[in-house]
């Protein structure tokens, strides 16, 4: 990213630089995480605890839709946002 | 004034939805002119609006496209009337969605722009170098949209019957104001493409959350969200008394944990298969944009969730579900329930919001439908040097006529028609997975074996879904079927792609030793990360980079 003199620069390289693997396993294992763990019926199946008059079901499921998105743009950050 | 049900119509209500179609239409045609493309004689300008939404638009657009006035209707509708596991299921759905898409859309999203494909099935095409597996992928997606599509116009029919047409009278008076609004939508997706519901888009998801918002207080400081929850657990705890069985489930049972999980996994599997996914994230500027736009997207589904819950409020407040044709009909729940609780000029804003809902997602699918149509089955089958301009002119034309045929089948079939088949196609457009998703990270599947996976598991997700019955319905009347040699019952189209997998694999290991032909990949593995000029350079670097270029 820096060091290399513009003028010497090839003809736009069409392949965006590699992202390191420790990157790409931290990403991958956010995803994963943000896949799977929604879709464990047993984890949350259950009324209680109530907050504020919502089931635990439904709450947390709620909740999983923020913690989600959060995750994914994480995984965002890591694979895309380092190029800013 | 507070009755769900009053005959005659509600001037208020069909004032303001009116005066937001009539808002949205001049948008549309108005939309020709958005970005100025040069010309908008090829699929790469009508069909995917030049490739050329940023993330802001891109998010409005698959919004748009992706939470249907059908999802609008049916999701509280489940609520209503079976509870969480035929409704809720779309809140982990829609979470788990946006992972998946952030992991393998941009793959797509590269190989498409480097090669100019349009359509996923053109992706196949080039990838395995076999007309016949595109083309099953084309028929498999115009057939599972057309019925979406026509799913969109009960969508439209639930607020007209909602505002008070419909019940007695001739069929065509009954049914004109939904005629003149496909005629118009029709109009204008013909003559701006893709970039019509691109713009109606932002009107149609800013309304969306504005009712949703004020929904939301609404029950938290009317009603109390507490409340309503007791009145669904009440409902569905308590059984019928000539039965002894209770009508749905509060919370998922033991017995039902796997048909929560493969409806919500399988569901979102299928999602990004649908043309019209496909379409809006082809349309994206850059990979960057499709990675960011899943990370943003799951603002939608918190406003899904909230309107799944509004089927339990409708529970709570005893909304009335009589259509104007006096038969109960569970998808007027959350109509209903906006004009018995608000005064008439808010649930008109309701119901133009899920009118307008439908007209976004009906314009991208005919479009994508036509598409598929053109690139897939009139230019690889028929006229293999059809010019870029002729392309547009077939996509356009067939635009129309899978608009009036999603219109036909509303009119002359019985709905539960179209109901039978988007629970079909769902489970359809699910076996296309393996060929597109697989085939953005290896070609290591043989063209025949996913074809003969593909059939394969069409005919046992036909055969499953047809022996499905209730009390009511003979046929089609669950997504839900067993899992082969087993009780548990799980999503149809989960136990298909199992064994679209299975027979994949297995007839590839085979082919590959008798060494059958498996045509010339079309792709190359740097394909899969190219990025839009625009986005090639990190930004630091680009004045030097785009002063030497213009210098």
């Amino acid at each position: 990213m820096t060091g290399t003199s513009p003028e010497a620069a090839p003809p736009v390289p069409a392949r965006r630089r590699p992202v390191p693997m420790a990157r790409k396993i931290a990403a991958g294992v956010l995803v994963a995480v943000a896949i799977v763990v929604p879709l464990l019926v047993n984890t949350y199946a259950s009324e209680k605890p109530r907050l504020w008059g919502f089931p635990f079901f439904f709450w947390y499921q709620l909740m999983w839709v923020l913690i989600s998105a959060a995750v994914t743009f994480a995984a965002y950050l890591l694979i895309e946002g380092r190029r800013r | 004034m507070t009755a769900a049900a009053a005959h005659g119509i509600n001037g208020v209500q069909l004032g303001v939805v009116v005066f937001f179609f009539v808002v949205v239409s001049i948008g549309g045609f108005f939309a020709a002119r958005w970005k100025r493309p040069q010309s908008l004689h090829s699929l790469e300008e009508w069909g995917l609006g030049g490739r050329r939404f940023g993330t802001v638009v891109t998010w409005f657009l698959l919004g748009g496209d992706l939470y249907t006035a059908y999802t609008f209707v049916a999701v509280p509708a489940a609520m209503f009337a079976l509870g969480s596991v035929s409704g809720f299921f779309a809140v982990p759905y829609t979470i788990v969605v946006y992972p998946l898409i952030f992991v393998f859309m941009p793959r797509l999203w590269s190989v498409s722009h480097r090669k100019g494909y349009v359509t996923p099935a053109d992706f196949v095409r080039g990838r395995y170098d076999s007309r016949l597996l595109a083309l099953a992928v084309a028929v498999t997606g115009i057939v599972a949209t057309m019925p979406y599509i026509a799913l969109q116009l009960v969508g439209i029919q639930a607020v007209l019957d909602t505002i008070g047409f419909g019940g007695t009278g001739s069929a065509f008076a009954k049914d004109l104001p939904l005629i003149i609004a496909f005629v118009v939508l029709a109009a204008y997706t013909y003559s701006s493409g893709l970039r019509a519901p691109a713009l109606i888009a932002f009107v149609k998801d800013m309304l969306i959350y504005l009712v949703i918002i004020v929904a939301v207080v609404y029950v938290a400081w009317k009603i109390g969200f507490g409340n309503i929850f007791d009145a669904a657990q009440k409902k569905f705890t308590t059984p019928n008394p000539k039965t002894h069985k209770v009508p749905g489930s509060f919370i998922p049972p033991n017995q039902q944990y796997w048909a929560y999980t493969t409806l919500a996994l399988g569901s979102a599997m299928a999602l990004f298969m649908y043309p019209h996914s496909v379409t809006g994230v082809l349309a994206a500027r850059s990979r960057r944009v499709v990675r960011r736009n899943a990370a943003i997207l799951p603002a939608y589904s918190l406003m899904l969730g909230f309107l799944a819950l509004l089927g339990f409020a409708a529970i709570y407040s005893h909304t009335s579900v009589i259509g104007q044709d006096g038969k109960p009909n569970a998808q007027l729940a959350a109509p209903h329930w906006f004009a018995q609780v608000f005064p008439s000029w808010f649930a008109g804003v309701a119901l133009a919001a899920i009118g307008i809902g439908a007209l976004v997602p009906a314009a991208i699918m005919s479009i994508a439908a036509s598409n598929l149509f053109t690139r897939n089955i009139y230019r690889d089958l028929l006229r293999p040097n059809a010019t870029p301009r002729e392309e547009a002119r077939v996509s356009k034309i067939v635009s129309l006529v899978v608009k009036f045929g999603a219109l036909a089948f509303v009119l002359f079939l019985d709905r539960q028609n179209a109901l039978n088949f988007q629970l079909l196609g769902g489970v359809w457009i699910m076996q296309t997975f393996l060929a597109i998703v697989a085939g953005l990270y290896t070609r290591w599947f043989h063209r025949w074996a996913l074809l003969l996976g593909w059939a394969a598991a069409i005919v046992y997700g036909t055969v499953a879904a047809y022996r499905t019955h209730s009390p009511t319905v003979t046929h089609f009347a669950s997504s839900l079927a067993p899992f082969p040699f087993t009780d548990t019952k799980v999503y149809i189209a989960v136990s298909a792609i199992v064994i679209n997998i299975v027979v994949s694999v297995v007839l590839t290991a085979l082919f590959r030793i008798v060494r059958v032909p498996a045509g010339i990949d079309d792709t190359v593995a740097d394909d899969f990360y190219s990025e839009s000029a625009a986005e090639q350079v990190a930004p630091q670097d680009a004045p030097s980079l785009a002063g030497e270029r213009t210098g």
